[in-house]
Parts: C-alpha cells; sequence; structure tokens
C-alpha cells in the first residue's frame, strides 16, 4: 500500500528522495510496499485496514548534522517526519507513523554510548542503543551502576524515556523520563539545541542538573512534538551490594486499603524496590464459580471474596518487596517491614524471600529459588535487559491501555467494578476483575493493564478490540483515570480525555506548535496536537 | 501401555538427537562463520537461545512438536536463506519484523551462512546477553 507524504505528488516525492539520498547517502533510504514493510506496526489492530497508517519512506542519518540536514529538507517540502529510536514501540504504534504518507526518521544508526559515568552515576546516549547496547556497554567495562530496563531490551532509553515508560528496580529510576537529565533537540527549523546545563557552554554538569536556568522545554518533547531527540542523559544508580525479596500476606479483601498505604510509605521513604501486588486467589480464576464471583456485575461483597478466599484457604492480598542496598540494610529494611504491616494489619503473614550479593549469578537470574509464588521477573527487577517479557504476548500482539489511578485501596476497588464492568460487553479475558492487583511502576502512580491480543487474519476480533480500547479510554476518563501513553490511531482520544477548561492544555500544545512548526515537519498529530496546516 | 512404549522410544530417540547435536557443538565456530553467529547472539538469541521461557524457542517446541525439527533455531538444519530472509523481513504473530538499520542486508546475508551451514561448523550454542556478562563478572572476580 504505497503512499505518498501530504499534499505531494508522485514527481515531488522522487524529487524529495533525491534530497535525502545527498543528505544520507542512497543506501539509507528506503521506499515502496517491501521495504517499507518492517515499518508497519505488526502490532496494529486496525491492520490492513482503512485506518492503518502508512508511511511513504525512511530515511537514516548517522548523526546530529545529518540529522538537521533532513529537517532542513522536510521543511523544503513540507513533508511530515515521524522519529523512532530503535522503532520497538510495541502495543503504541511500533514505527508506524501518526499522519499517513510521513517519511520515517529511522535514528537506528545513532548508536553511539557517549558516556557512563560511575563516579557521578550517569549515562549519554544517542537514540539508536538499545538497552542491550547500553548493558553491553556497562558489563564489558565492569561499570558499577544498575540499568533500570523496560521489559523487552531492544528498546531505546531515548525512546522508551520520550513514551514515558518505565522499568523496575527504585521508585525514581523506574520513571524514564523523570530519570533523565538533559537532552540535545533538532528543533524543527532544524537548529540544534541543548536543554539545562548542556545550554551553558563549558559546562560538565549537563547530566547532573537538568534545569539550567529559566523555562525547561524537555518535557515538550516526550510524547511530543516539538523536535527530534538525539542525544539524550539518565541517571543511574550505583550498583547496589545486595538484594533482598520478602512476601507479606494479608487475610480479608479489604486489608488491601492498609497494605498499600504502609506500602506507600515504604516506597516513598526509599526503602523498596519496585513492589509486586497479587492476589493469591487468582489461581482459582479457572474455577467458574469463582469466575462468575470475581467478575460479577458491580463486583462481589467484602463478604462474598472473603468467604471465597477462606474456602480456599488463602490470603486475599499479597506483596512481593524487594530491597536493594547494603547487606546490613536491606535486612533492616525488611524487618521494618514486617514490623509495621504485621502489627498493624490483623492476620497479616511474612514470608523470607531470596537474598544474594550482586552481580547475580545465572541460577539467581532464573529466579529459581524464590520459596514463594512470584510475578517478579528477576532479571528485570535486577536491570538485565531481555525479552523474557515475549512470552506472555499472544495472536499477533496487543495494544496497551494502562489508567493511572490513585495509589489507595479504595480507588484500586472502584477500578476493578467500574473498568470490570465496562469490559463485560466484550468477549476477552478479565483484565479487571474483583481480584486485579494495581501495577506500581511510576514512582508515586498506580496503573491498571488492558491489553487484548490482535489477530492479522482476524478483522473482526480486531475491530472488536478496536472498539474496547476506545470505550475503556472514554469510560476511564469519567471517573478521571487517564491512560499514560497511546498508540497514534488512539492518540487524539486519550489527548481529548485531558480536557480541563475547554482543553486549554491542547490549545497551548496546538499554540506552540503552530508557532515553531506551522506546517507540521516533526510528527504532526503526536501527542493529540496538531499544527495549524492539520487542523484545518 | 502400547503407546507408553512409543512414546519412551520417541522419548530416547529425541535424546539421541540431542546429544548428537550437542556433541558438535563446542568451540567457537568456523571464522568465516563469526560475524554471522554475532548477529545471531544480539538479534535472534533474546528470543530464540536455548533457554527455559523464551518465546521464540517455547512457540517453535509447540509448533514442531511430534517432529524431529529442533525449537532453537540454532540447531536448524532445515532453514534456507531466503526462508530466514522472509522470516527477518517480515516477521511472524508477533514477532515483528527487523528493519534494514537493525540487521542490514550484508548483516542478513552473514546470518543466513550461520544458520545454514553445518552444524559442526557452528561451534557451541551463543548465550543469553545477561549470562554472558553474569560469566564476564565471574571472570573479573577471579
Amino acid at each position: 500500500m504505497s503512499v505518498l507524504p501530504p499534499d505531494m505528488d508522485a514527481a515531488g516525492f522522487a524529487a524529495l528522495l533525491d534530497e535525502l539520498r545527498g543528505a544520507v547517502g542512497a543506501d539509507w533510504i528506503w521506499s515502496g510496499d517491501t521495504d517499507m514493510f518492517p515499518y508497519r506496526d505488526s502490532f496494529s489492530p486496525v491492520w490492513n485496514t482503512g485506518e492503518e497508517r502508512h508511511a511513504s519512506a525512511a530515511v537514516a542519518p548517522e548523526n546530529v548534522e545529518q540529522v538537521s540536514a533532513v529537517v532542513r529538507i522536510a521543511n523544503r517540502h513540507r513533508v511530515p517526519l515521524f522519529p523512532i529510536s530503535t522503532g520497538k514501540n510495541f502495543g503504541y504504534g511500533g514505527p508506524s507513523p501518526n499522519v499517513n504518507g510521513s517519511v520515517v526518521l529511522d535514528l537506528k544508526r545513532m548508536n553511539r554510548v557517549l558516556e557512563v559515568n560511575e563516579a557521578r552515576n550517569f549515562c549519554l546516549v544517542e537514540p539508536g542503543v538499545s538497552y542491550f547496547d547500553l548493558y553491553r556497554h556497562v558489563e564489558e567495562r565492569g561499570l558499577k551502576v544498575m540499568l533500570d530496563v523496560p521489559d523487552p531490551g531492544w528498546g531505546s532509553p531515548i525512546g522508551n524515556s520520550l513514551e514515558r515508560g518505565v522499568g523496575y528496580t527504585m521508585p525514581h529510576f523506574r520513571d524514564h523520563f523523570g530519570a533523565h537529565c538533559g537532552m540535545e533537540v533538532v528543533l524543527p527549523d532544524g537548529e540544534i539545541m541543548r536543554t539545562g546545563m548542556g545550554a551553558l557552554p563549558g559546562s560538565d554538569t549537563w547530566q547532573e542538573y537538568p534545569y539550567g536556568f529559566g523555562p525547561d522545554p524537555a518535557g515538550l518533547f516526550a510524547q511530543g512534538n516539538f523536535g527530534v531527540v538525539t542525544k539524550m542523559g539518565f541517571r543511574l544508580l550505583p550498583l547496589p551490594e545486595y538484594y533482598r525479596t520478602g512476601l507479606i500476606t494479608v487475610r480479608k479483601r479489604r486489608d488491601l486499603v492498609k497494605l498499600i498505604a504502609h506500602v506507600n510509605y515504604l516506597s516513598d521513604s526509599g526503602m523498596v524496590s519496585e513492589v509486586r501486588f497479587a492476589s493469591p486467589l487468582s489461581t482459582w480464576m479457572g474455577d467458574p464459580d469463582f469466575l462468575a464471583l470475581a467478575t460479577k456485575a458491580g463486583g462481589p461483597s467484602d463478604t462474598e471474596m472473603d468467604a471465597a478466599a477462606e474456602t480456599f484457604g488463602l490470603p486475599a492480598w499479597a506483596v512481593d518487596l524487594q530491597f536493594l542496598g547494603p547487606q546490613a540494610a536491606t535486612l533492616a529494611q525488611w524487618e521494618y517491614a514486617k514490623d509495621r504491616i504485621l502489627s498493624d494489619i490483623v492476620g497479616a503473614e511474612a514470608i523470607d524471600g531470596d537474598h544474594f550479593k550482586l552481580p547475580a549469578s545465572e541460577e539467581q537470574l532464573e529466579n529459581t529459588t524464590q520459596p514463594y509464588a512470584s510475578g517478579v521477573r528477576r532479571r528485570a527487577a535486577l536491570g538485565v535487559p531481555s525479552l523474557g517479557i515475549w512470552e506472555i504476548v499472544r495472536d499477533d500482539g496487543h495494544v496497551g491501555f494502562f489508567p493511572v489511578i490513585p495509589r489507595d485501596g479504595e480507588a484500586v476497588f472502584e477500578a476493578q467494578r467500574v473498568l470490570g464492568d465496562a469490559q463485560r460487553e466484550f468477549p476477552l479475558p478479565p483484565y479487571f476483575s474483583a481480584i486485579t492487583a494495581p501495577l506500581f511502576w511510576h514512582t508515586h502512580t498506580f496503573q491498571m493493564v488492558f491489553a487484548p491480543s490482535v489477530k492479522h487474519d482476524d478483522p473482526e476480533h480486531n475491530a472488536m478490540v478496536h472498539r474496547a480500547m476506545k470505550k475503556m479510554v472514554a469510560v476511564a476518563a469519567e471517573l478521571g483515570w487517564g491512560d499514560y501513553r497511546a498508540s497514534p490511531i488512539y492518540q487524539d482520544d486519550v489527548s481529548a480525555t485531558y480536557s480541563f477548561n475547554n482543553h486549554v492544555l491542547r490549545r497551548f500544545h496546538e499554540q506552540l506548535k503552530d508557532a515553531v512548526d506551522p506546517d507540521g515537519i516533526i510528527a504532526p498529530g503526536r501527542g493529540g496536537i496538531w499544527p495549524r496546516r492539520f487542523r484545518s | 501401555m502400547r503407546l507408553l512404549v512409543a512414546s519412551a522410544a520417541l522419548l530416547a530417540l529425541g535424546i539421541g538427537v540431542v546429544a548428537a547435536q550437542e556433541a558438535t557443538r563446542t568451540g567457537p565456530g568456523a571464522p568465516e562463520l563469526a560475524e554471522g553467529k554475532a548477529v545471531y547472539a544480539h538479534w535472534c538469541a533474546p528470543c530464540h537461545a536455548n533457554e527455559p521461557g523464551l518465546a521464540g524457542t517455547m512457540s517453535l517446541a509447540v509448533k514442531y512438536e511430534g517432529t524431529d525439527i529442533p525449537a532453537v533455531l540454532e540447531d536448524r538444519t532445515d532453514l534456507s536463506a531466503p526462508v530466514i530472509t522472509f522470516f527477518v523481513r517480515n516477521g511472524v504473530a508477533w514477532m515483528p519484523p527487523f528493519r534494514p538499520t537493525e540487521i542490514s542486508d550484508t548483516e542478513l546475508e552473514q546470518l543466513n551462512a550461520y544458520l545454514t551451514a553445518p552444524l559442526e561448523d557452528r561451534g557451541a550454542h551463543v548465550p543469553l546477553l545477561g549470562e554472558e556478562m553474569v560469566e564476564l563478572n565471574a571472570r573479573g572476580e577471579q
């Protein structure tokens, strides 16, 4: 399905490609159906429909000067560019653009790790660097820092953080955009800008103080379309000496309220790494009677759920705690967590887990010695990139809706009920039920997961998933729970829910976009932000 | 009972096949295959290595259950360059296609050479990245 850029004919497209070849070399331009196939979103629920977004070409510069040259050429031809880092944003659009006919600006060739500083705990990388690459760089040099990695290790620290992706270690490192420090950006007119201390010639603190002086525009480049990020710094966790785990269970459904409050205290005080909430009752979801109870319209009562837990001889909730730090400190933190929670919640119990010196052995990375069932993926928990998460992917991939909800037990119960009822009309697995646990990924908030699969050869299934995604976004927003990240095909829907004061946030972004990029050279539509040219 | 005996026989046969492959899979492999092996280690092994819990290996184990085709790509002797090229550039199921900026056409040729070479020329199986680093760390501590 060959497409042309907006407002461009075949002759204009040929002239554009000629100019781009001049900028990056003939080997680094692609167009046509066969070559552009890998730039489609292979996880798309609108695969092979009129709604699927197709790029017209791809161009792969090897340095920032070439990026600048490409942006200037795109300006002259009024062609939208869609920047990708490693192009592995699956579930959120992959490498495919918002606007049909965009030229993908593929930054994978820019793959240099520019610095990893283990004395001051930061790194500076280019967009094509993957977590695998960065990990290899660190380990081959024996540097004593720990990465915070998302599930698939082939992603880019820059791309993932600009999507506000997450990882699984200490709270302030899990939020990958929050852990960034300093960026270099090619602006829509081709100029090269540096943020924070990077704007001060001669500064050696670019990766240590993110703000510099005056307003910090860094946030505009995350889920936005105000420039092409070509370098980015990240804070790194000094390699902890020791790792320790422990499990705490509580008997009754409503004990979750107190349990969450305690975990909030532990996390916000910097005492725990990622925590995993779970309901041991989930092992009974294959039982039709319990499934019916847990997914009952309007939600089951506490009494009903407590009776089921008692029948099965299982606690209502569990939280898997992980500690990183000096050996004595991890032990003291675990002892403190046990004392704090067990002394406050009647019936709470604790089980000591694994504990060992870092770096971990192969057996420890395989997580074979934990004395209880655990949802923790050990490699990710210790900053070791992998593709282990792919074992949960089904069919031809999936889409993702992850509403942001308060770190509060009552809010969790409400989200279970409301979102469970909302998904009832769709023939999908029960993503939301009375045993759905919150995900504690971003530093200070919870999320829940809705990730139905897609099937390339089943358009009816995909259409159902597409309808379900839109409905979940709308229903969640009515309760104040917004999606944190979305595929291009859902970005307008999600953006529309952030509507305070007649959508003033979006209107403000549009004003900025009109000022710096009225022709929409950089990813028009990304983040729901459309420049004047495309609004009309 | 007959079924059980047949299963045991198949199992024995399976073990024999694996043992034969293991016997030839030591050392670094033929020097001319080194680049292709590195491409395999970087791009394929994270999902297709001979390790538990990997989606690629598990799904191929299901696909080829009951046949003598191994689940680990690195053990396959039935692959051809066009077949490998097709799957790399088009993906399959949840495996996405890989772009030339990730695996260049030259690297794809090297990968094809590695995965179509005689087993005895391929050397030891490539490790998962994490394990490679664990070994590096262990060596560093000695």
